[in-house]
């Protein structure tokens, strides 16, 4: 069965991008234009996998990886976070918050879908 | 009972007693517990005022005049009650400045003068001597009356008998000894005879004591009380016009004016009452209670003077018994033989305290002022050279004093038989009244120079000879009298007692008139003729200024020059022995936190000010000055320089004030360095933040960029139709990051201040209508209407065309962007309104918040659909926009109301 990721950012394109690479590599896929849409799109699709833009309007990033993490059923989606600041306390701030990546954009497609991956279906975790 | 030798018992008895107060008094200062430190006995050692003129003179002159010996008490009252502003400050300054006399006082106050310090001891013994044999004159002549008991005998006429004469040498003599044993014993730098002080508060006491009992025993004993002895002398015609306080008195109101001020002057400066009020004085704060105390004594001791004078009258109706000596004969006519000897007591104790302070006054004056001056100048004597010359100095004032009192026993055998009590002691206040305007002007004016004091006290005393002394020696035969009826010369203008013609006044008011008017009026005018020197100068500012200085130490300012320890150290020895010197140096180390002896000392301006004043305790400020300027190397100070130092003075307050503006200015600037630094820390936040952000908007192009370009890269099989998608994509996005790297530039150059700006004539119905035009692809492709109301006509405005042009894109396409494609419609609106055009762009978009219309024109303050994600665009256009509106002077803002769409408007004042 393939894994769900869900993709939340408000720029069209990135969306657009993200969107087609991941069905590519055989993700199931759901977008989300803001926090709000995130923390529903969360709920009701339950997905393996959250790429989270930090800029985002109505709840940022941050709001929404924090909300996520809060939730102890939640606890198993892994968090991958997309910004174009790329500064160290943001960075720390992102991963304290409980992201599992913190990825600066503009970033290499290819490289993402390898770390992806190596989230979803960890090598050493292939034996058991 | 009263023979010879049991009068003169008791007398001695009784001076025994005395010295026995003053050694014990002694004993107690040596010991450091002094028994005089407080403001009875200092108040009481005042009353040495009362003397035996007092005692015997005032019912003297009550017998003739009547009320006419007030004015003599009436004074001293009126003029302690100034004594808070004169006596205080005279108090403070002889204490700084070791003042050991009245003539030190006024030779230190004109440039430490020994010439001044001179004429003042020379004026002061000449006008106390007659004031002197008074004293001798009233002792003997009771002793006289006394020894004659039970008969009543004037001493006029026992004749020239040897005892007579002998009886005041006597008394004279004894006085000498005695006052030498009180006042010489030793040296005290600071002229403090606690042990004489503390006699004279006793003298004080037995004198009221004395007069107290026989005005008692006059009114209550021979008559029945004050009504009754009134009421008896009213009846006698000779002693009613006695009771009419002002027709008694020669010379009436004019009298009475002079005789009040002449006392006023006395009680300042007779010597001994300077001696006791202010060279005596061991606190400041004793003259607080004495300003009430002593008058209280004046009116115990005049309360029964009438009484006395009326009975004396009453008594002796056919004359024959000098009124003078009513006090005395009154008990022996009664047989009171206890009461007559405590009378005889009481005026041995009112003339022999008189005597003995008034002689110490004027042997200090005389050895400091006059003697040691002058020994001190001959070097044929080489007192600089002696070790010590404690005893030198002893020795003159011991010479003085027995000087002095042989001048009053040959003035009382020269002129004391002419003239009664009262009249020899007014030649004499009228001889220290001479002071006065020397030393008031001293301490109130700085003006008073040396050559002013110089000239006012010998013109004053020059006409105090004149008319005075010289008429009391005439007037007893040692001078032809003519001289005194036609003037010398015959000269009718220059007659002593009618000086160019003035005639009419009593001796006395004639006297004072033309002393103090020649006194005066030298004193001022030649001190406004001529220019003070240095001395004159700072003495003057030391003086008149003498609340307003720090200290002792203040002297010290006034020095420039070296000097060595040692030879400070000798100096101070010679004149007040090794020991005393040692203890001043090792005080003066003390101050400084040193050792004498063990720490080096420095020789400065402080240590020879220190000296000096040490010095002048003991030998006056004048020869202190002298002996000091012997041994260091003095460079003298120009008058500017000292006027320098005394405007520092006031340049300091000048210099406070300065300095609290300063400090106010500059904690003004350290405010406004806060708030600028503050807004430099918001501008560094800004920029930050700027960099920040701008870093994001660029990256966020990128990332579409760099994606799409990977994925076409990397995905050769991507159909067509994808391929040119996401080709267009990649396209928009370099569009976007383009228009965003010019937006931050021309941004940069704006606010840089490095922008061009081409000004030319607008007509902006046109410019309008061109950007509308530039625009109509954009909203004919989201379907939205626009509507553009402009007048037929507006007026031209200035500027730059192609920046209004960039504003009205940016408001059009902002617009655009927030009206929903289809349902939109945009209205651009011009109108003049007087002085301004105005231009608005209407939207029917989902309109601004309130809290977000300040924000949106800041940098990077997007506000958007939150439904719909965030709008395309920098951040930066409004920002922009306005800041192009404001440059060429005109403003722009938002109307909003959320739900109702937006209206961007701006204005542009006429070109």
């Amino acid at each position: 069965m393939a894994k769900k990721i869900l993709i939340a950012d408000d720029e069209p394109n990135i969306v657009t991008a993200l969107e087609f690479l991941l069905q590519r590599n055989g993700y199931e896929v759901s977008i989300a234009r803001n926090g709000e849409e995130a923390l529903k799109g969360v709920e009701a699709y339950k997905p393996d996998l959250v790429l989270l833009d930090v800029m985002m309007p109505l709840h940022s990033g941050y709001e929404v990886c924090k909300r996520i993490r809060e939730r102890p059923e939640w606890g198993h989606i892994k968090i991958v976070m997309l910004s174009a600041k790329g500064r160290d306390a943001e960075v720390n701030k992102g991963m304290a918050l409980g992201a599992d990546l913190y990825i600066t954009k503009p970033f290499s497609t290819r490289e993402l879908v390898d770390r992806i991956k190596s989230l979803l279906e960890p090598v050493s975790d292939s034996s058991q | 009972m009263l023979q010879g030798p049991v009068i003169i018992l008791s007398a001695f008895a009784y001076l025994g007693v005395l010295f026995a107060i003053a050694y014990y008094a002694d004993q107690r200062a040596d010991a450091g517990r002094p028994v005089i430190a407080n403001a009875y006995v200092y108040s009481l050692s005042l009353a040495v005022y009362a003397t035996a003129w007092t005692f015997y003179g005032s019912v003297g002159r009550a017998a003739s005049d009547g009320v006419g010996f007030l004015p003599i008490y009436i004074g001293p009252t009126l003029m302690i009650a100034l004594w808070w502003v004169v006596m205080r400050k005279i108090l403070r300054i002889s204490k700084q400045n070791r003042i050991t006399s009245l003539a030190d006082f006024i030779a230190s106050r004109y440039g430490k003068s020994a010439l001044l310090g001179g004429i003042v001891t020379v004026i002061a013994v000449i006008g106390i001597v007659p004031y002197i044999s008074l004293q001798l004159k009233a002792v003997s002549a009771s002793y006289l009356i006394l020894v004659q008991y039970p008969d009543i005998v004037m001493p006029q006429t026992l004749g020239e008998t040897p005892m007579r004469q002998d009886t005041a040498l006597w008394v004279a003599l004894i006085l000498a000894a005695f006052t030498i044993a009180f006042g010489t014993r030793h040296l005290d730098a600071a002229e403090h005879h606690q042990g004489m002080v503390a006699a004279i508060a006793f003298e004080s006491l037995v004198k009221l004591l004395a007069f107290l009992a026989v005005g008692i025993f006059v009114t209550f004993g021979l008559y029945h009380g004050f009504g009754d002895l009134f009421t008896r002398a009213a009846a006698d015609p000779r002693l009613r016009a006695m009771m009419t306080p002002l027709e008694g008195v020669a010379g009436g109101y004019a009298s009475w004016v002079w005789l009040t001020i002449l006392s006023m002057m006395a009680i300042m400066f007779l010597p001994r009452q300077f001696q006791v009020t202010v060279i005596e004085n061991l606190d400041e704060k004793h003259l607080n209670k004495a300003i009430w105390l002593f008058p209280l004594y004046m009116l115990a001791i005049n309360v029964f003077v009438l009484p006395i004078a009326f009975g004396g009258r009453l008594h002796f109706p056919e004359g024959g018994v000098d009124a003078d000596t009513f006090v005395l004969t009154l008990p022996m006519v009664e047989k009171q033989e206890a009461l007559a000897l405590l009378v005889f007591i009481g005026g041995l104790s009112a003339a022999t305290g008189m005597v003995i302070v008034e002689t110490i006054a004027l042997s200090t004056m005389v050895c400091n002022d006059l003697v040691m001056p002058v020994l001190l100048r001959m070097r044929s004597l080489a007192l600089n050279e002696r070790p010590d010359l404690t005893g030198l100095l002893l020795g003159i004032r011991r010479g003085a004093i027995v000087l002095i009192l042989l001048l009053g026993y040959l003035y009382f055998k020269l002129a004391g038989e002419a003239y009664a009590l009262v009249s020899i002691g007014l030649i004499s206040f009228a001889a220290v009244a001479q002071f006065a305007p020397v030393v008031l002007g001293g301490i109130f004016w700085k003006g008073g120079t040396r050559r002013g004091a110089l000239c006012g006290l010998v013109a004053g005393f020059v006409v105090w000879f004149y008319t005075l002394l010289l008429p009391a020696l005439a007037r007893s035969g040692w001078l032809p009298i003519g001289f005194l009826e036609q003037g010398p010369f015959g000269i009718a203008l220059l007659k002593p007692l009618a000086l160019f013609g003035l005639a009419g006044l009593d001796q006395i008011t004639h006297a004072m008139l033309w002393s103090m008017l020649a006194n005066i009026g030298a004193y001022v005018g030649v001190s406004l003729a001529a220019t003070p020197s240095v001395d004159e100068h700072r003495q003057a500012s030391l003086f008149v200024d003498v609340f307003r200085q720090g200290g002792e130490a203040s002297g010290a300012r006034f020095w420039r020059g070296t000097a060595s320890v040692p030879e400070l150290h000798s100096l101070l020895a010679r004149f007040l022995g090794a020991a005393a010197a040692d203890e001043a140096f090792t005080e003066y180390a003390l101050g400084k936190g040193l050792r004498w002896k063990g720490d080096p000392l420095e020789a400065d301006a402080e240590l020879v000010h220190y000296v000096e004043v040490k010095l002048a305790g003991a030998i006056g400020a004048a020869s202190a000055r002298v002996m000091v300027a012997a041994v260091v190397k003095e460079e003298a100070l120009s008058i500017e320089e000292v006027r320098t130092i005394l405007d520092e003075a006031s340049q300091v307050v000048v210099y406070s004030h300065r300095l609290e503006q300063k400090s106010r200015e500059l904690e003004a600037a350290t405010a406004e360095l806060r708030a600028a630094n503050e807004r430099l820390t918001e501008l560094d936040r800004l920029k930050d933040d700027f960099v920040s952000t701008v870093t994001h908007e660029l990256r966020t192009p990128l990332t579409s960029i760099r994606a799409f370009t990977q994925i076409l890269l990397e995905h050769p099989e991507v159909d067509a139709e994808q391929r040119s998608k996401f080709l267009g994509i990649i396209t928009k996005e370099t569009e976007r990051l383009t228009r965003l790297i010019n937006q931050v530039l021309d941004l940069s150059k704006i606010e840089s201040g490095k922008a061009e700006w081409r000004e030319s004539v607008l007509d902006l119905r046109e410019l309008i209508g061109d950007a509308v035009t530039g625009m109509s692809q954009v909203f004919e492709e989201r379907n939205i209407k626009v509507d553009v109301e402009v007048p037929a006509k507006v007026a031209p405005v200035r500027a730059d065309v192609d920046r209004i042009i960039q504003v009205m894109l940016n408001l059009l396409s902002n617009a655009a962007k927030f009206c929903e494609p289809g349902r939109g419609r945009v209205r651009v609106a011009l109108r003049d309104d007087g002085g301004a055009l105005r231009v608005e762009v209407r939207d029917n978009g989902p309109g601004i918040d309130p809290s977000d219309q300040g924000v949106i024109f800041d940098k990077f303050r997007q506000v958007g659909d939150t439904l719909t994600g965030k709008p395309h665009g920098s951040g930066l256009g409004l920002h922009i926009s306005r800041q192009i509106v404001e440059h060429f002077g005109g403003r722009m803002w938002v109307e909003s109301r959320v739900g109702e769409g937006a209206c961007f408007a701006f204005t542009l004042p006429h070109g």
